[in-house]
């Protein structure tokens, strides 16, 4: 224990910028996967088949073991010259979340009340009107819910980005196995858990937040 | 005002929901309609603000047949409530009321003064509740609530799809009674849906009985009552027609038709008194219970006479029948 605090003492500097760098890596990510799958899920909600076939891609691809998905990146993105580094880590860190925020979307805005979606019709709001003063609204609790997910499931698989030379925490676990080196492996383990853990509740507290006041707790 | 045109909705190929409907609906009138589960009542309800199309026919709505307006517009000036009044559950009351003027992008001023009006009219305190939530308030105020929120931009027409089907019978029979009020004052057309006759005899100026997408009967509940067109209907609007009809005639309509009895003021056991207002079946439960062996009827708080059970009969013989 002493020996990991004494490291974290003399390797502040390191430490805080492999942090930030995850938290880059993540939250860029993050971002970007929100804005494809918040409106590729509320699109899925008026097309049944093609929300069966997406919903099945996006599974696939939480299957294929991260490692491997960084791997395939690698000749893929050669061609553009990005095959190592940040930009494939980011590419596979958005694959990830696409399941989480594409279904949680999709099942959220599916499971409105299907009396209100009715009122709203019938009081004559356009599909627009009523997505945004209703359907959104109401389904928010749980399409955060899916966000939170991605993002605590992404600051672990964003370990792994040190692998393709993406920087981030993982580069301390990635050093310390190659140097036998347990108290740096235990040091980035532990950081990771850290930063998810904190994440998890701030975006609980976000969550909180974004639920409408109406709600029945 | 609003005119049914040989109306029909057919569902894939074959299943037709609502079969050759023709109908029309005077201004200021309830007209319920009435019929078993899948009858096709709701369906006819909810081609109206196209929420269902209409495979055939027409609907006009104030001369205008509805296919050629605008379907947003539409359903913006038709009044919609619904069983599970569908309030929104994010939006306070105030909102909710508000809905549609919000969509119209009224001033506030407007707005204010409109949501006061509402909520004063559906007997809740507008301040009290304009910062509320749908699910702090209990069903029936629920209920109000979904009914000012259709009337909140004044349509001329609106549709009620079983607005108080949900509701125990002791609420639904007070929300009927104030909701007849409002209708005394607003004056809208109302076309109604519901599957028990009572509502409908109490809420309508007019029936269309529904069955197997067909309209059985169109009549004024005592029409309807008194001379059913077929066996469904007589059917469906139960053995006790007689006993149901009563419920459509006062004591002032009795006293009218046939002198009442002298008040024997020094009989001094079993009496009971009632008001002229009161409807005959009623007053009829009241001396079939062995509350009293006569009513002394009452007319601006002055005696005016009693009655016994054979002057309800008498006069459900000569002038019911």
């Amino acid at each position: 224990m002493n020996e990991i605090w004494n490291y974290i003492i003399e390797n502040q500097a390191s430490i805080g910028a492999y942090m930030l760098e995850h938290i880059q890596l993540v939250g860029l990510s993050v971002i970007i996967a929100i804005a494809i799958g918040l409106p590729l899920g509320i699109y899925l909600t008026t097309n049944e088949e093609l929300a069966e076939t997406v919903l099945q891609v996006a599974n696939v691809i939480m299957t294929v073991p991260s490692i491997a998905l960084f791997g395939i990146m690698i000749p893929i993105l050669s061609i553009i010259n990005h095959g190592i580094g940040f930009v494939p880590a980011v590419i596979a860190l958005i694959l990830y979340s696409q399941l989480p925020i594409i279904r949680n979307t999709y099942v959220a805005i599916n499971n409105v009340d299907p009396h209100i979606r009715d009122a709203a019709n019938g009081l004559g709001m356009s599909t627009m009107q009523r997505l945004l003063r209703v359907e959104i609204p109401n389904a928010l609790p749980i399409i955060m819910a899916g966000v939170r997910q991605a993002v605590v499931m992404n600051i672990g698989i964003g370990a792994i980005a040190a692998f393709i030379g993406a920087g981030g925490l993982g580069v301390l676990i990635n050093q310390g196995i190659s140097r036998s080196n347990t108290t740096m492996v235990l040091t980035g383990a532990i950081a990771i858990s850290i930063l998810a853990i904190v994440a998890d509740g701030l975006l609980g507290i976000l969550q909180k937040r974004m639920t409408p006041k109406g709600f029945q707790q | 005002m609003i005119k049914f045109d040989g109306v029909t909705k057919v569902y894939g190929d074959k299943v037709k929901a609502v079969d050759d409907v023709s109908f029309e609906v005077p201004e200021g009138n309830i007209v319920v309609f009435l019929g078993p589960s899948g009858c096709g009542k709701t369906t006819t309800l909810r081609m109206v603000n196209r929420l269902e199309s209409i495979t055939e026919g027409k609907i006009f709505v104030n001369g205008t047949d509805v296919n050629s307006l605008n379907q947003i517009e539409l359903r913006r000036n038709i009044g919609y409530v619904i069983q599970h009044n569908g309030l929104f559950p994010n939006m306070t009351i105030e909102d909710n009321v508000m809905a549609v003027p919000n969509l119209l992008s009224w001033d506030r001023k407007k707005k204010t003064d409109r949501y006061n009006h509402l909520m004063d009219l559906i007997g809740l305190n507008p301040d009290e509740y304009r910062k509320r939530y749908p699910h702090e308030l209990s069903g029936g105020q629920q209920q109000r609530v979904g009914i000012a929120r259709a009337m909140a931009a004044d349509p001329p027409v609106m549709l009620m799809d079983e607005p108080f089907g949900a509701l125990d019978p002791v609420i639904r029979s007070r929300i009927q009674n104030e909701f007849l009020q409002i209708q005394q004052e607003v004056k809208k057309t109302i076309l109604f849906v519901s599957h028990d006759i009572d509502e409908a005899i109490k809420m309508g100026d007019g029936i269309a009985i529904f069955e197997g997408g067909k309209l059985m009967q169109y009549d004024s509940p005592s029409e309807l009552l008194a001379r059913p067109k077929n066996e469904f209907v007589r059917e469906f609007v139960g053995q006790d027609r007689a006993l149901k009809s009563l419920s459509l005639h006062t004591v002032k309509d009795l006293i009218s038709e046939r002198m009442l009895r002298k008040a024997d003021g020094l009989q001094k056991h079993n009496k009971k008194t009632i008001t002229v207002e009161t409807n005959l079946r009623d007053a009829l439960s009241i001396l079939l219970n062995q509350e009293a062996d006569q009513l002394f009827v009452q007319a601006n708080n002055k005696l005016v006479g009693a009655m016994r059970i054979d002057d309800v009969e008498a006069y459900l013989h000569h002038h019911i029948k």
